[in-house]
């Protein structure tokens, strides 16, 4: 009865992210979209923390506690940051227009339903409904770097992506090892710390954080 | 059949009929107070359908019989309706004979023949608000479509009494695909009955208005059933979200004894949203009619992904 209930609830939470997922990607304003990225964490490090609460894994807490610190405060502040720092008040542009955006996320979410559905039965976890899910935020975030042209929001679905990740881990096999997830951590900070140096570099040499002006680096012929 | 039901099915209409104005002059009062007006209090609507009726009708020339039999049909839409949704009790006799998506398609005959009249006497405004009127029931009708499959997957049946009868013998689940079928339904309610931010329902301004722009040509009884109707359907939607989402009150059996008890507990359930429709029309602006597709478009994501993840999670 435990387990059923925490397997509701735990997908309840997949929805909600899934649901920031989708949000990211309809999201014109890019403050809108760095606090959709920090609720899509939180639901993370929820859900994380549930499911090592009732799998006895001791070590998701570690790993929520993590997700919370670095996912839901410390990368969402740094973008602020960055953000008034470049002072980008602009709405961000997409190559394909939202409506478009928001049919293919859709179609992602029944491709990654199609794929996963034999490893739902093979599975036993009380996450194993979730894992669909979580690819389907995976390729929504791949989906965001490929249809957005400015490269703060670029990050931030690479983020989504990585978020993803974690999440797949989590459904699929109860997370990743602990040093593992460290290492993941630690790389998606420095990560962040090196963005944010492209950034500015970016910015002073185009004036712009549009990586289509990135196409003047081409030689002329 | 026994009597009794059928007594009980022509008390649900009488109750709708009759406080379907108590609601809209609640809203309005609500809204009143919230920016700091005296309101017209609560019966403002019966003495202004009051006033409707006993004016002459003042038709056009040109007008065709579209025109006079417009109110009238969509009069008689929103009553069947009442008929059918389970208000008060859901064993109504007339339950079996429609399910929900019929009840989607009564309201969508209605707003045709609203759309036909509008363009009817060939004024500008009356095609205008056809025109904007048929752009927003495109995009919310499949909406709504996907909302009602996603309710009716999760409960076995498209019946509304069905629906009402398995979430009150079923045990407490956390559905998602609820959950997002319910936030769906709202936006697309906000849209079919035409709040804010899709449609305001109080001004006659040329720029802005969608159904008030079709019926600018009624007058007197006419337009006393038009705006009844209008009333009923704001009513009825309501009606129609509780009895898909959260039924609690509305009477399993068909007696007497149980309609009391169904009866505050609709009146309760309806002061409430009465007051989150008041503070979703205070907090939020009219958005600019081109805006309305992302709007629609975030209802039909919302239904779609409460229907996937019916697939996925439950």
């Amino acid at each position: 009865m435990g387990l059923n209930i925490a397997a509701q609830i735990s997908s309840f939470l997949a929805a909600l992210v899934l649901l920031s997922a989708f949000g990211m990607l309809v999201q014109k304003r890019i403050n809108g979209l760095i606090n959709l990225f920090a609720w899509q964490g939180l639901f993370l490090s929820i859900n994380t923390a549930l499911v090592g609460y009732f799998a006895g894994k001791h070590h998701l807490y570690i790993s929520s506690l993590l997700t919370l610190s670095l996912k839901v405060v410390l990368l969402p502040y740094i973008l602020h940051v960055l953000v008034d720092r470049l002072k980008i008040r602009k709405e961000v542009e997409s190559v394909v227009n939202i409506p478009t955006t928001m049919l293919i996320g859709i179609a992602l979410v029944i491709f990654s339903y199609h794929l996963m559905a034999p490893v739902r039965e093979l599975s036993t976890l009380i996450t194993r409904s979730t894992l669909a899910i979580a690819l389907a935020t995976v390729m929504i975030g791949l989906l965001m770097m490929i249809t957005r042209k400015h490269a703060v929001t670029q990050i931030i679905g690479f983020l989504a992506l990585e978020n993803g990740l974690f999440f797949a881990a989590t459904s699929a096999t109860y997370g990743m090892p602990l040093v593992v997830e460290l290492g993941v951590a630690l790389d998606v900070l420095i990560a962040a710390f090196i963005f944010g140096i492209f950034f500015f570099h970016i910015n002073t040499a185009f004036d712009s954080l549009d990586v289509e002006q990135m196409a003047r680096l081409k030689e002329e012929d | 059949m026994k009597p009794e039901l059928v007594i009980i099915e022509f008390l649900q209409v009488a109750a709708l009929l009759g406080l379907a104005p108590a609601f809209a002059g609640w809203v309005k009062m609500l809204k009143c107070w919230s920016q700091g007006r005296t309101s017209p209090g609560l019966l403002q609507p019966y003495r202004d359908l009051a006033k409707l009726l006993s004016k002459d009708v003042v038709l056009a020339e040109n007008a065709s019989w579209i025109f006079r039999f417009t109110p009238y049909l969509v009069f008689g839409t929103a009553v069947l309706a009442g008929g059918i949704i389970p208000i008060l009790s859901i064993d109504l006799p007339l339950a079996p004979t429609a399910d929900v998506i019929v009840i989607v398609a009564l309201f969508a005959i209605a707003r045709f023949f609203t759309a036909l009249a509008g363009m009817d006497i060939g004024t500008a405004f009356g095609g205008m608000g056809s025109s904007r009127e048929m752009m927003i029931a495109s995009l919310a009708e499949p909406a709504m479509l996907m909302a009602i499959f996603t309710v009716s997957l999760a409960n076995r049946s498209t019946s509304l009494s069905q629906i009402v009868q398995v979430i009150y013998s079923g045990q407490s689940v956390i559905r998602p695909s609820l959950a997002f079928a319910f936030l769906a339904f709202v936006l697309i309610a906000l849209a079919e009955t035409g709040r804010i931010p899709v449609d305001n329902p109080a001004t006659h301004l040329e720029l802005t208005m969608v159904h008030e722009a079709m019926i600018l040509e009624y007058s007197g009884r006419h337009l006393a059933l038009v705006e009844w109707a209008g009333m009923m359907k704001l009513f009825l939607f309501v009606a129609l979200g509780i009895a898909s989402f959260a039924p609690w009150g509305i009477a399993a059996r068909g007696s007497f004894s149980a309609l009391p008890g169904a009866l505050v507990y609709m009146a309760l359930k309806l002061g409430l949203v009465g007051t989150v429709i008041v503070l979703v029309e205070t907090g939020l602006a009219k958005m600019r009619l081109f805006r309305l597709p992302e709007f629609l478009g975030a209802a039909f994501l919302l239904s779609t992904l409460g229907m996937l993840s019916y697939f996925i999670l439950d």
